[in-house]
């Protein structure tokens, strides 16, 4: 075959809560991603694989996995990159409930979006006049630095706070509101620090940083997250907590 | 307890965390001098009976720990044990008012 | 899965920072209670000081020295990290910051007698 040079023992994950690693053969290939590996799994060795993935380069954020124990995008990530001796593990991303195989139950990580207010919330008013946002002012900088976010629950999958404080809501949905705090726009002020206070919001955060070290798109929820702590202190001081 | 309350528990560990490192600086400068040419009980009371200034000093450095400790145990306690709620939050302000009276007790012993 | 995922240098600063918190945690009410000798008269104190003369224990406060230092400046990083704007470089503040620690060991560890 053109392009092929050797084969892959790749393990995969297995059923749902409980299940075990499952080793395949796949022909390993020049530029292949570890989505390409699932995909070849599943379509010519067994049918029976799930999995999710929708747009393939890197936009939607559907294929997030835990390959050789470090959660990525899969249709990003080189094999050649992460591959060990032609050996590759992959596994359904953690701090999420197993569905099946490679697909978590992800309705925990966007539920707790919700809770921290991560929507926008208008004025009650309606704005007479378009908002005018200067892009190099502080405010809209930060909120910038944080839109990028495709959703795919690396950070969530790669967070230690999550695993061990099952509430905590997580560098995804306190990076979102960071990015609504800093939107001149927004309405949602004290309620949205309220929501993102305490033992499952920005005060539980220790910097790891493995949030920002996993973000397939750079991103910096821990940088987001202390700027929440700050802001909550903030407004705890002045009375508006 | 209400997010105003947790926001200013996260604060109380971080004020008195920025008062330790002074106090712990300063603490580690003593000891790598006092310990040349050996510890001996004159020495160490020879510099703080008496003297307002090390009272004060350390009395300071017992508070700030007093708060600071127990406000990280409680974090480590919630996130490796399966002890949640009031019954923790006690045990650990139990824990920061053992650690001023010892620590005090220590601070009247040596500057008394 | 976890410790392949932890594996960078801002996860064991937090890793040392915790758990030295904890063992200076735990000496803390020791350190007070020899130091409380003191109410009973010098002779007292000077009784316990001659017990910690012996190398388990001297090997023992060095160690706590190490952890005392690690916790200053993993705190003041912590602290810069929370209240000061972003600065890249964590992983360079991380080793800095151990190598610190280990300097301050060292002047202690060459200051005993």
């Amino acid at each position: 075959m053109p392009g092929q040079v050797d084969a892959l023992t790749v393990s995969v994950w297995r059923g749902a809560a409980a299940g075990r690693y499952v080793d395949y053969q796949v022909p390993h290939r020049t530029s292949q991603t570890v989505l390409d590996i699932v995909t070849y799994i599943q379509r010519r060795l067994d049918p029976t694989l799930s999995y999710r993935f929708s747009c393939r380069v890197g936009v939607c954020g559907s294929c997030a996995m835990t390959v050789n124990g470090v959660p990525r995008w899969t249709c990003r990530t080189h094999v050649d990159r992460v591959a060990k001796d032609r050996k590759l593990e992959i596994g359904p991303l953690r701090n999420l409930p197993v569905i099946k195989d490679l697909a978590t139950d992800m309705r925990a990580f966007f539920d707790k979006w919700a809770r921290a207010k991560g929507q926008f919330q208008p004025p009650a008013t309606p704005a007479a006049d378009f908002a005018r946002v200067d892009p190099a002012s502080a405010a809209r900088r930060e909120a910038d630095a944080a839109i990028e976010c495709i959703g795919c629950a690396v950070c969530y999958s790669a967070c230690d706070v999550v695993a061990w404080n099952p509430d905590y809501l997580g560098p995804a949905a306190l990076n979102r509101a960071w990015s609504l705090v800093n939107d001149v726009r927004d309405a949602g002020g004290a309620e949205r620090l309220a929501a993102v206070s305490g033992d499952a919001g920005c005060h539980s955060c220790h910097s790891h940083q493995a949030c920002a070290e996993r973000c397939p798109k750079q991103l910096n929820p821990t940088a987001a997250i202390a700027g929440l702590k700050r802001a909550t202190l903030k407004a705890a001081l002045t009375g508006a907590l | 307890m209400s997010a105003r309350a947790q926001t200013y528990l996260w604060f109380a560990q971080r004020l008195s965390g920025a008062v330790l490192a002074l106090c712990v600086a300063v603490h580690l400068a003593t000891i790598i001098l006092a310990v040349q040419g050996g510890l001996s009980a004159a020495e160490i009371l020879g510099r703080t009976r008496g003297s307002t200034a090390w009272a004060a000093f350390y009395a300071a450095f017992v508070l700030a720990v007093a708060v600071h400790a127990p406000i990280g145990l409680r974090a480590i306690l919630r996130e490796w044990t399966l002890w949640r709620g009031r019954g923790l939050d006690a045990a650990v302000a139990l824990v920061g008012v053992g650690l001023a009276l010892l620590g005090w007790r220590a601070v009247g012993a040596v500057v008394g | 899965m976890s410790w392949r995922n932890r594996n960078h240098p801002t996860f064991w600063a937090f890793l040392v920072h915790r758990l030295s918190g904890i063992a200076l945690t735990l000496f803390l009410p020791f350190h007070f209670w020899t130091l409380g000798q003191a109410i009973a008269g010098e002779a007292a104190l000077d009784g316990f000081l001659r017990w910690a003369e012996q190398p388990l224990v001297k090997a023992s406060e060095v160690v706590l020295v190490v952890l005392l230092a690690a916790h200053l400046f993993g705190g003041l990083r912590l602290l810069a990290l929370e209240f000061l704007p972003w600065r890249d470089g964590q992983k360079s503040l991380v080793a800095l910051g151990g190598a610190l620690s280990l300097v301050v060991g060292l002047a202690f560890l060459l200051n005993l007698a």
